[in-house]
């Protein structure tokens, strides 16, 4: 039987490792889209620490047979849309540094001839 | 009291600095102020210390560290305190006089308190920590002392020198005293010092020791760290005065003295410390004898001298530190006059050089007066006070048998004497006396009594400790071999007639085979300077070197510009570290039960695996890749919803839109494929840490899923309602219990975007303005500059989008919903327009300026936040009540929702202002392209029917 926890805990797994697999690109693009992988892994990582529970969402009702824990949810939120912030930013540097240099690797040097 | 004194010149030192503005007197006063001060209130501390009784302040600082500011005074520190402040007095007096107008005053005086202060610092602390601290003070002040002429290459290498050996001496005692203190259990110094059984039986004693010698021998100049202290001359000779004979070489000898108790008494003890002190007398008195220069001669008599007093340490027995507790008074006595000495000579004829010098006895007769006593005493003559020490020495060294050899030790005793004696002399005789000289740089004639006077006064108790030793350094002495034995003092008698001893007739040898070779001293230098001796400072110079330039290559082979190669090295350095964590406890994961994955689940999670597969596989391929991504995102509000985390879904595809819109905007400027650049190898090595991290990481979330929670949500459940006035728990934790974070997270989000309009803004100038200005759409254009369904479309959307934002708005405290998932969709209705109809139709059209609303966003949730202040609850309360109204019924308001409000103004304005500066640098780029009106809805009859055609 797969458990709900074995398939989370890999795609942590698989998402982080793709992270870290396209931040060590040398061209801005695929290190951004890296982030965003990371950013997703970070993001599920925080969120599976609360564990995982079905059809218990933190919303109060005194009948409620139980909850999830909300704290991790409410501290995700936030990340999620700091994560924006922060890919935001990202892609913005990439884009200027781009149109200021000429040139798309992630240490700013020029592409020479026949270097493909 | 203890404490006023310890503090008053660290905290005095400001006074000179102020003070230079009054002149130059003003701020030697208020120096001298500051020194008398603390003189005077260790003068009222003196008499109960030498009753036998121990000041102490203590007061807790760092108490889990250990670090306390525990201070005592003991007569071995009364002892030093009184010669750091009383010879201290003196070479303000006599730097007052000495200094020149040009050179900057105040700021000399500022050091010397600085340095004063730290000294004080060192022999007053009760904790090693502190005196640690006190200790590296010592090095940096002196550092700024020795470079105090920064003018001259010579003081700043000097002072750098000297710095790097004391404080590569501290950092060795800092580790031996750490060691000490660990085998005590107590970072009291008072407490280490009980402790000397536990310390001498611990094997740790022989490594602390080693590393304690090493600050010791760093710091008093013994051999072979010795070459520090003469290039250290380069210093004005007042702080050579001060520093160098009386002060900061002996803190290590302070040292020695202050751990005798614990330390001294062992084989290592002797045979390292009085080893080192033996050799170093020797060599450095013979040294001393062909320097030709009145300070470097002075220089390596008193490492000379340090190497006596750490050699009668070192011998362990207590008559011999009854010795050297006398000598270090003598010493500083004698020693600084003479510097004194040489700092007039220098000052009056012009020149140091003692082969210039000569016959000068009677055109300065009261220079030639002090000189003459504290060279006798120097050289240890009777009736001096030197010479009562020095024979009490070479009684000592009589009966010292090192290694089964009895007479090693007298010998090269007699033989240190011998040529302190001939040393001395020549400071005598080849300066003062001889032929008068016609080629003096200047007319040399007495200096004033600012000069003279301090080493008047210094020579005066040398001839008094001479003549009545034991009523004048008797008491102190005794009372400080006590402390410094921690017990009764051996039998012994200050005086200057010991009977017929053997010390007699070494005394005797030493003057007589001193003088002759003085006589001879003509050939003998000819021949010492034939030597090829090797020269400390290339030698020090050449290791400096080579270490720098080891450090350069290690730094360019590490550092060699490139990004990803330091990324690597982080995660490479992460994975190890973290993998040697996870070594300690083989994990399979704990007992708590798991749930079993529904079929959904299952092909939700193949979607996401596949989808980031292909993210890896065609990165190379931008857009298609982002289209892979936006699945993984898609996946995830899935598996959020499926996981009950509503917020959560609604927060994640809410970005992953906005978050793809931007990246589609950057990417119409940026290139639209990556090229294959990496080696094969490259991309081994990536994948193999990509696949460790993660291995790790989901290793790690594993082991905490299959584990039982422990969580503080218990509160937060239970008070949502009845506390925050929601039943949307997350949304109540997001305004009110952690409504602090929150602003913190809309703040930084703003800044987020307010430096993309920064780095945006200015796209259009510079480098940056000729590549936009030259750009061609490397893409296939639509003829359809608007597409007018897409239009139409998005235009009847609008009102339907805000309406939803408001809803989830409104919803946000009692059911999934809030203000950042309110602020996003609401974006993104706004986004829509930028798209389908343009930049400006959609920019005319939103009036608001976006940093107003980041800004007014910000600024409503501190109002509210402040607003719980005025009604007396703490910062972010969250207040609540419940209305009705007619038609619409019972409804609630809560100032959360005014916080809330914030937070969506600020998302709003972030991200719409993120996106349309994208948006507008990218429409700027188009411009040059496609001239004509960019109107929406405004479609071109003439229009070309494709793009192929159009190029």
């Amino acid at each position: 039987m797969i458990s709900l926890e074995l398939l989370v805990a890999s795609a942590i797994a698989v998402l982080t490792a793709a992270g870290v697999y396209l931040v060590l690109r040398r061209r801005t693009f695929p290190v951004v889209l890296g982030l965003a992988f990371l950013s997703y892994a970070i993001n599920v990582f925080l969120f599976a620490m609360g564990r995982l529970v079905i059809d218990r969402p933190p919303l109060f009702d005194k009948a409620a047979e139980g909850y999830t824990d909300p704290l991790p949810q409410a501290l995700v939120l936030t990340a999620i849309v700091i994560a924006f912030g922060m890919t935001a930013f990202v892609v913005v540097l990439a884009l200027r540094s781009y149109l200021e240099t000429g040139a798309d690797r992630v240490d700013g040097t020029q592409d020479a001839e026949g270097d493909q | 009291m203890l404490l006023v004194l310890a503090f008053l010149p660290l905290i005095g030192a400001i006074a000179p600095a102020l003070a230079i503005r009054a002149g130059r007197n003003a701020s030697a006063l208020a120096a001298g102020a500051v020194t008398l001060s603390a003189l005077v209130i260790l003068g009222a501390l003196a008499p109960g210390v030498m009753a036998g009784e121990t000041v102490q302040v203590r007061i807790d600082w760092i108490p889990l560290l250990g670090l306390n500011l525990n201070l005592f005074l003991d007569p071995l520190g009364l002892m030093f305190a009184g010669m750091i402040l009383g010879i201290g007095l003196l070479i303000i007096v006599y730097a007052r006089f000495y200094l020149a107008k040009a050179d900057p005053m105040g700021r000399f005086f500022t050091y010397l308190l600085l340095f004063q202060g730290a000294m004080l610092g060192i022999v007053l602390s009760d904790n090693v920590l502190l005196l640690l601290i006190f200790w590296e003070l010592t090095s940096l002040s002196s550092f700024l002392l020795i470079g105090f002429w920064r003018h001259l290459p010579e003081g700043r290498q000097g002072a750098r020198m000297a710095l790097m050996v004391t404080g590569a001496g501290g950092l060795s005692l800092i580790a031996g005293l750490l060691i000490l203190s660990h085998i005590a259990g107590s970072t009291d110094l008072t407490v280490i010092l009980q402790n000397r059984e536990a310390i001498q039986a611990s094997p740790l004693y022989l490594p602390a020791l080693l590393l304690i010698l090493g600050g010791c021998f760093t710091k008093s100049a013994q051999f072979p760290f010795h070459f520090w202290l003469p290039h250290a001359m380069a210093a004005p000779t007042p702080v050579s005065a001060y520093l160098h004979s009386a002060t900061m070489v002996k803190a290590g000898i302070f040292m020695l003295a202050r751990l005798w108790p614990v330390l001294a008494g062992t084989d290592a003890w002797f045979y390292l410390v009085a080893t080192t002190g033996l050799v170093t007398m020797v060599f450095a008195a013979v040294v001393a004898l062909f320097k030709d220069d009145l300070k470097g001669l002075l220089a390596y008599s008193t490492i000379s001298h340090l190497g006596f007093l750490t050699m009668l340490f070192g011998f362990g027995t207590p008559m011999a530190a009854v010795v050297g507790v006398f000598h270090i008074i003598n010493h500083a006595t004698f020693k600084a006059a003479l510097f004194m000495n040489a700092g007039i000579v220098d000052h009056e004829v012009g020149t140091r050089d003692v082969k210039r010098l000569g016959g000068l006895a009677a055109l300065m007769p009261i220079a030639a007066t002090l000189a003459v006593v504290a060279g006798l005493s120097m050289a240890g003559i009777p009736p001096l006070n030197g010479f009562i020490s020095k024979e009490m020495m070479l009684e000592e060294a009589a009966h010292t048998v090192w290694w089964d050899q009895a007479w090693l030790v007298p010998a090269l005793a007699t033989l240190g004497a011998t040529f302190s004696v001939a040393y001395s002399f020549r400071y005598i005789v080849h300066v003062f006396f001889g032929k008068r000289r016609t080629d003096y740089p200047r007319t040399p004639h007495d200096p004033g009594i600012g000069l003279w006077g301090p080493p008047a006064v210094l020579v005066a108790l040398v001839v008094a400790i001479g003549l009545f030793p034991a009523v004048v350094a008797g008491p102190l002495v005794e009372q400080v071999a006590r402390s410094v034995i921690g017990g009764e003092t051996p039998y012994y008698s200050l005086s200057l007639w010991h009977g017929v001893t053997p010390a007699l007739f070494m005394s005797l040898a030493a003057i007589g085979l001193g003088l002759a070779i003085l006589a001879a001293h003509h050939r003998i230098a000819g021949f010492w300077h034939g030597l090829a001796l090797p020269d400390a400072k290339a030698l020090f110079d050449k290791a400096v070197g080579a270490a720098a330039r080891a450090a350069v290559a290690f730094t360019d082979r590490v550092q060699n510009g490139s990004l990803e190669r330091y990324i690597a090295m982080f995660i490479g350095t992460a994975v190890t570290v973290g993998f040697a964590g996870y070594m300690g406890f083989a994990d399979g994961g704990g007992d708590h039960p798991t749930t079993p994955a529904s079929a959904p689940a299952m092909v939700g999670w193949l979607a996401l695996v596949t989808a980031t597969v292909l993210v890896l596989v065609n990165h190379r391929a931008r857009y298609v890749s982002l289209i892979y991504i936006g699945i993984v995102g898609l996946v995830i509000s899935l598996g959020f919803v499926h996981l009950s985390a509503p917020d959560l879904a609604l927060t994640q595809i809410s970005v992953e839109v906005v978050t793809i819109l931007l990246m589609l905007l950057a990417l119409n400027l940026l290139p639209k494929t990556s090229p294959r650049e990496s080696s094969s190898t490259r991309r081994v090595r990536d994948g193999v840490l990509a696949a460790l991290s993660g291995l790790g990481v989901g290793g790690a979330a594993w082991a905490v899923m299959t584990r039982a929670p422990d969580t503080i949500s218990a509160y937060f459940w239970e008070n949502a309602y009845s506390g925050g006035g929601g039943t949307n728990v997350v949304n109540v934790i997001l305004v009110d219990f952690r409504g602090f974070d929150t602003f913190g997270e809309i703040i930084v989000l703003g800044i987020a975007a307010l430096a993309i309009f920064a780095l945006l803004e200015k796209t259009g100038i510079g480098p940056s303005g000729r590549r936009i200005l030259n750009w061609k759409p490397d893409t296939p254009r639509s003829p359809e500059h608007h597409p007018m369904m897409l239009v139409v479309a998005t235009r009847l959307l609008l009102p339907l989008a805000i309406m939803v934002g408001f809803y989830i708005f409104l919803r946000g405290h009692n059911q999934p919903g809030g203000g950042f998932i309110a602020g996003l969709v609401i974006s993104i209705a706004i986004l829509m327009q930028y798209m389908a109809s343009g930049f400006q139709f959609a920019d005319q059209r939103f009036r608001a300026d976006h940093h107003t609303v980041i800004g007014l966003g910000v600024l409503i949730a501190a109002a509210t936040g402040l607003g719980s202040l005025v009604f007396g609850a703490p910062f972010m309360t969250t207040a609540f009540g419940y209305f009705s109204l007619p038609m619409i019924g019972k409804f609630e308001l809560a100032t959360a929702m005014l916080f809330d409000t914030g937070v969506a103004l600020t998302v709003i304005g972030a991200v719409i202002l993120a996106l349309a500066q994208l948006s507008q640098v990218a429409q700027s780029a188009e411009k040059q392209v496609q001239a004509g009106t960019d109107e929406a809805m405004d479609v071109d009859p003439s229009r070309p029917a494709s793009p192929e055609a159009g190029q």
